[in-house]
């Protein structure tokens, strides 16, 4: 009898309540962890790979686009940057729309969108789909670092229902339990935008399966204010600085395995 | 006929714009008010084409509101600006397009800076320090051009603006007999008499 309140994404339970958006949330929370932290001078975000595998061809990633792999972190503007959850095919239609809405802002305003109104814009989206009949609401869930001169550096979080909200630090995608009660103990007010990149290390290490980090399996990124121009400088991390960056904080992988690849 | 002028001083906008309301050579109103108030921070002069003028400056007027309703803030002066030129830009390409000139004044209390912008009904925006629109300009810029001052006090400020009024009055044939000023800075917008 359940399913027959299943198979429609816009028709209620007798308990009030609507499968299919309850099931996109639980494809999420198994979906790659995506982890982001608000400091008072950027925001940090980073991703879990999983499409992965030494066959994958990661040619174009070293040194082609904005940086990143293309698969969880995407630059939709150019002072807000994403990290998705779910279903990448979704995903990246949501990327596309968001992309869309920003250019529009600029078109009108001559100004980036606000971030929240980036957030708010791809939610009336999704909440579109719990609502009006298609088969099934995007299977996403987004975090958006982002800065504009109103309110500054923020950091929101959408689902696929359509709600949204602000936070200090929040994180997506499997385990999201466990890297939310790390934070939730670690995650100090006014922190630096280096102790952030720190935190979020450390928590990512924590709460994923592999023992070792490494670019193949982290996408990385940071929003920053650029100290002469004082516009926001999204910066995507390449493979390489990855790497980099995860030695620097004693997390990367031991000598003798990249000895082993070389 | 309409007469506006705008200039920007240390941390202020003033937009004085005559009161007169009239059709053909007839006066048919003297305390008409040119000026709207957009949002707490924003000032906007309009003339040119009767009705338009009106109709536009109620339906930019709203649509600010609007903005500030929906997102909690208002719109930044150049973001407001820019929207403005859209409109307008959008407007002379329909087919019925609005004949409207503006003097756009705004504050940034963030970045505590005046904002002044020059638009006229082609869809033209510039960023100005002083500005005028009308008969007026003919005779206030090269005044403006020698005694504006970017970093005049109010009073040096009014001074100025008085200096261009007074010269409207003395050497154009129709001068307009009063004129309304207002301005707009950290305390939000008021009017000012001269």
């Amino acid at each position: 009898m359940a399913r027959r309140y299943d198979s429609r994404t816009t028709i209620f339970s007798p308990e009030g309540r609507l499968y299919q958006i309850e099931y996109a949330m639980e494809a999420i929370s198994h979906a790659g962890t995506v982890l982001g932290v608000l400091a008072k001078d950027g925001v940090v975000l980073a991703a879990e790979k999983k499409v992965t595998g030494k066959l994958l061809d990661l040619s174009g990633v070293k040194d082609g686009g904005y940086g990143g792999s293309g698969e969880k972190i995407f630059l939709l503007n150019s002072n807000v940057v994403a990290g998705v959850a779910g279903i990448t095919a979704d995903a990246n239609s949501l990327v596309n729309y968001a992309r869309q809405a920003a250019q529009r802002h600029l078109f009108l305003y001559n100004e980036d969108i606000p971030v929240e109104l980036l957030a708010q814009r791809l939610c009336d989206l999704k909440q579109g789909y719990t609502q009006y009949g298609g088969l099934r609401p995007f299977g996403v869930s987004l975090l958006y670092a982002g800065y504009d001169p109103n309110y500054e550096f923020q950091l929101y979080h959408s689902d696929p229902s359509g709600n949204y909200s602000g936070w200090k630090a929040t994180c997506i995608g499997a385990n999201n339990g466990t890297a939310q009660s790390l934070l939730k103990q670690e995650f100090k007010e006014d922190m630096g935008v280096e102790e952030a990149i720190g935190l979020v290390l450390r928590v990512m290490s924590k709460t994923m399966d592999s023992t070792t980090l490494g670019s193949e399996k982290l996408e990385f990124s940071t929003l920053t204010l650029d100290p002469t121009t004082k516009q926001p400088k999204a910066k995507i991390y390449k493979p390489a600085e990855i790497d980099a960056l995860l030695q620097k904080h004693d997390l990367g992988k031991k000598d003798e395995d990249t000895e082993m690849r070389a | 006929m309409d007469i506006s002028f705008a200039l920007t001083g240390k941390g202020y906008v003033l937009i004085a714009a005559d009161t007169t309301a009239a059709r053909s050579i007839v006066k048919m109103k003297s305390d008409e008010d040119k000026i709207k108030v957009l949002s707490p921070h924003l000032l906007m002069a309009f003339s040119g084409e009767p009705g338009d003028t009106v109709q536009f400056a109620e339906y930019v007027e709203r649509n600010m509101r609007l903005y500030h309703i929906r997102h909690n803030h208002e719109l930044r002066p150049p973001a407001a600006a820019s929207w403005i030129r859209r409109s307008l830009a959008d407007s002379i390409r329909s087919r019925k397009p609005y004949a409207v000139n503006l003097l756009l004044g705004g504050y940034e209390p963030r970045e505590r800076t005046p904002h002044l912008y020059w638009i006229d009904y082609l869809g033209t925006l510039a960023t100005v320090p002083f500005g005028a629109h009308g008969y007026g300009a003919y005779f206030a810029l090269s005044l403006l051009d020698r005694y504006h001052d970017p970093e005049a006090t109010l009073e040096e400020g009014l001074a100025t603006l008085r200096r261009c009024i007074d010269e409207v009055s003395k050497r154009l044939v129709v001068s307009p007999g009063k004129y309304k000023v207002k301005i707009v800075d950290a305390d939000g917008v008021r009017e000012v008499e001269l």
